[in-house]
């Protein structure tokens, strides 16, 4: 393989193929997530920007600390955020499980492993769901926000409307992966990429999906840690 | 199987699925629908886009034409204005809420549908395939969806003219807090939310487009078409699909959060307001001007995707019609490069007097007096190909000649402009109105003329008219500097943009007659514009036939299809490509296509 890399080298740029070696359709996924990432690197820099401007803000510690079932008053702060991206991360492990059987072209791995990440996706949005309806119970919408700042002082809407925004902008990137998934799955078992040859869709798919973990990482690391 | 072992194995990847084996005649069948309505030709959906943003340019010009009948007669009454405006016109005099629909919707009309959509739309559709050699577009369907996403934006743009309460009148920069709330305006209402729905399609249309472009410009060149031997149209309309698909996400999400603030009850953009007869808004923590970087980061590349297609295309037409190679072909590469790079760099211009810290604008103000360098590049390239060459006055060339000299113009006035100190003094006045739109409006609609009178040919196998043609430049080059070099000395004297009748004004009465005079140059040139319009729908039909392959005598690969190429664009293989694009007047030839081997005996270029 390195030998004939190196023969072609000189000619990569020179038309008549690829010069990064991919189809067109990843290299729109590559382009399509560059866009998507200046999306939502705009959304949160109009986050700091505002909440940089803003006197005080609410902790984290003391807005996420609830947990499904548990007792009223249990303390257990960003313990159920830190299981639910746990979750997601899981989820993108087995989505390189897929796209690496797909390599192998082993069909029944894909279908395993595809399984497993719309499960992983599912429960994602599950607990986003169970978090959202949590804080709504508490009071805490868009244009409404019931959590003191920090230091006791009263705090802006604008932490709720942010959050509640960005994190449903990235809860609709990740229904759309689930959406994305379960048609790569039905595609599977319908044996379209058996005849093309080649599992080239489920990369595709698999970029998205990793990318939306990754933003995740970065709604996770602005929302629940600074 | 690995990736490459792939792309490799299955040549019907890297070409595109569907299209790899239509070397000629239409095997499918086309009905009228999918030939004319939801084609997948890229060539049929870039006319699509250019009859849309002609559509549009109408609209947009139009409505120019009635505000201007405004500016220039403040005091007169035009009962017929009544008869097709209605309420928007009580008593033959133009409301000042339909003056301020009118000036946004113009706004917003000409710069996003008719030169974004309508310029890059049609001739990166038409010629990123015809000029690197490819059957198509990387996906066809993709860019079937772009032209129908755009088709969606007009109709919920036109429909929010017909709403009770009015289009949106706040500007076309839709600042909040006049965009944010209902209560701020009439065209605040109902009007802005379908304005935001239009330009959220509108992005998506542009996106889907964008990809396209570059995907097709990196993936689906011709054998031997290496990135430095294609056409300067190809490398700005791939700069400008790149600066689009990195620009237009940013404003999509300020839209989102403008949305929200309209209909949720955030603040992301409000705080501390008061509005007569609603009281004190509950609103706050959010930032206005936080919209406005949101807005500009996109602002500013958007002026450069309007520009950039009008500069490529100006290259490869001086070039053709000057016989001589484009000078500096390297040079405009660059040149084109650093102007996409500075484009992202230099967004707050737009916001000097907004209370922007004065260090920071200082640094805005180096960055955009930077850009003077790369464009200085480009106008020296244009002067010297054109120097000693054999220049053919074609309508289209004079077009393009016409674009430098605006381009030299307009872009004067920007090294003003981009002084903060100036600034503060200039911002918001008629040298705005005069520097943008000569820099931007007007020379790329020459650019866009250009580009149609160049390759009408190679689109509808007829010339358009020549006579008509000339009377169309002349009269528009010389009605363009009529209507926007007085507006220099109204701004410079202090007039304001937006104002709805400056003879009230004391220190603007002096203008009454000025502005007189510009309204009824506006309406000539407008009047000239149909004369185009009429040029091109009747040569469609009834134009001189073209009867060579290659009329203009080009180098470039679309003059290597047939006169009307099918979808596919060539019969038989895709030529191969052996040099650049600009042999012209070479060894005594007068010009070698690309498609011609080096010969042993050739010199270097």
């Amino acid at each position: 393989m390195a030998t004939t890399t190196t023969a072609t080298t000189t000619k990569l740029w020179g038309g008549g193929k690829s010069p990064f070696n991919v189809e067109y359709g990843k290299l729109m996924m590559w382009y399509f997530l560059m866009s998507d990432a200046f999306t939502f690197g705009a959304f949160l820099i109009s986050y700091g920007t505002i909440r940089f401007s803003t006197n005080g803000w609410p902790d984290p510690n003391e807005v996420f600390k609830s947990f499904p079932f548990a007792p009223e008053g249990m303390n257990a702060p960003l313990v159920f955020v830190s299981i639910m991206t746990f979750i997601l991360i899981i989820s993108s492990v087995t989505m390189v499980l897929a796209v690496h059987a797909g390599h192998n072209m082993d069909k029944k791995g894909v279908v395993k492993n595809l399984i497993w990440t719309i499960i992983g996706g599912l429960a994602f949005l599950g607990c986003q769901a169970w978090e959202w309806t949590h804080l709504h119970h508490e009071g805490a919408w868009w244009g409404s926000n019931p959590f003191l700042n920090a230091d006791g002082t009263a705090s802006s809407t604008n932490f709720t409307n942010y959050f509640f925004t960005i994190t449903g902008f990235h809860g609709f990137h990740v229904f759309s992966g689930v959406i994305i998934n379960i048609v790569m799955l039905i595609m599977t078992l319908m044996d379209k990429f058996e005849q093309r040859g080649h599992y080239l869709m489920i990369e595709k798919a698999g970029l998205y999906w990793h990318f939306v973990d990754l933003v995740w990482v970065f709604v996770f690391t602005c929302f629940y840690l600074v | 199987m690995s990736n490459e072992a792939v792309v490799h194995a299955h040549g019907a990847v890297t070409t595109h699925e569907g299209h790899g084996d239509h070397h000629h005649e239409h095997h499918h069948h086309e009905t009228f629908i999918t030939k004319y309505v939801f084609s997948q030709d890229h060539k049929m959906i870039a006319k699509q886009f250019l009859i849309t943003g002609m559509v549009w340019a109408v609209l947009g010009g139009l409505m120019s034409v009635l505000f201007r009948l405004q500016l220039g007669y403040p005091d007169a009454t035009f009962p017929w204005l009544e008869d097709i405006l209605g309420k928007w016109a009580k008593g033959g005099r133009i409301t000042p809420e339909a003056y301020y629909a009118l000036v946004t919707t113009h706004g917003t009309v000409l710069v996003f549908f008719v030169l974004t959509a309508g310029l890059s739309g049609t001739f990166a559709n038409f010629l990123i395939p015809l000029q690197v050699g490819a059957r198509d577009m990387a996906s066809p369907f993709m860019n079937m969806l772009s032209y129908w996403f755009f088709f969606a934006a007009s109709i919920v743009m036109l429909s929010s003219m017909f709403v009770e309460t009015g289009p949106f009148s706040g500007g076309w920069t839709a600042y909040p807090p006049l965009s944010a709330l209902g209560d701020a305006s009439p065209g605040s209402k109902i009007g802005m939310d379908m304005w935001l729905i239009s330009m959220a399609l509108f992005v998506v249309s542009s996106l889907l487009g964008g990809l396209n472009y570059i995907a097709t410009v990196l993936n689906m060149r011709t054998k031997g078409m290496s990135m430095t031997r294609m056409p300067l149209t190809i490398w700005a309309l791939f700069f400008t699909a790149v600066l689009g698909v990195l620009s237009f996400p940013v404003l999509f999400s300020g839209f989102i959060l403008l949305i929200f603030d309209r209909n949720f009850g955030t603040s992301f953009y409000l705080s501390d307001i008061f509005i007569n007869g609603v009281g004190a808004l509950p609103n706050e923590g959010g930032s206005a001007i936080l919209y406005q970087h949101l807005f500009w980061f996109l602002g500013h590349p958007e002026v450069y995707i309007i520009l950039l297609p009008a500069m490529g295309m100006v290259s490869e037409i001086l070039s053709v019609n000057s016989r001589k190679p484009i000078f500096g072909y390297m040079a405009m590469i660059g040149s084109l490069f650093a102007i996409a790079i500075l484009a992202f760099l230099v967004w707050a211009h737009h916001m000097f007097v907004t209370g922007l810290n004065p260090f920071l604008g200082s640094i805005f103000v180096l960055l955009t007096l930077l850009i003077a360098v790369p464009s200085a590049i480009k106008v020296f390239n244009w002067l010297t190909t054109l120097w000693r060459g054999n220049i053919r006055f074609t309508p289209g060339m004079m077009f393009a000649i016409g674009f430098v000299s605006l381009f030299i113009s307009g872009g004067l006035t920007g090294i003003w402009l981009g002084n903060s100190a100036l600034d503060i003094h200039l911002h918001d006045t008629y040298f705005v109105i005069a520097h943008f739109h000569i820099v931007m409006g007007v020379a790329s609609m020459f650019g866009m003329f250009a580009g149609i009178y160049h390759w009408f040919p190679k689109m509808y196998g007829r010339y358009l008219n020549n006579t008509m043609g000339y009377i169309h430049f002349w009269v528009t080059i010389a009605g363009a500097y009529l209507i926007f070099w007085p507006m220099h000395y109204e701004g410079l004297a202090g007039m304001p943009r937006r104002y709805y009748d400056y003879s009230i004004w004391e220190s603007f009465k002096q203008f009454a007659e000025l502005n007189r005079f510009i309204s009824t140059v506006a309406m000539i040139v407008f009047a000239v514009q149909l004369l185009f319009l009429f040029n091109f729908f009747y040569s469609i039909f009834k134009g001189r036939k073209v009867t060579t392959l290659n009329p203009w005598g080009a180098t470039t690969l679309e003059w290597t299809t047939p006169i009307k190429p099918g979808h596919g664009n060539w019969v038989g293989e895709i030529p191969e490509v052996h040099r650049w694009a600009y042999d012209y007047g070479k060894d005594g030839k007068e010009f070698i296509a690309q498609t011609t081997p080096v010969g042993a005996d050739e010199s270097h270029h």
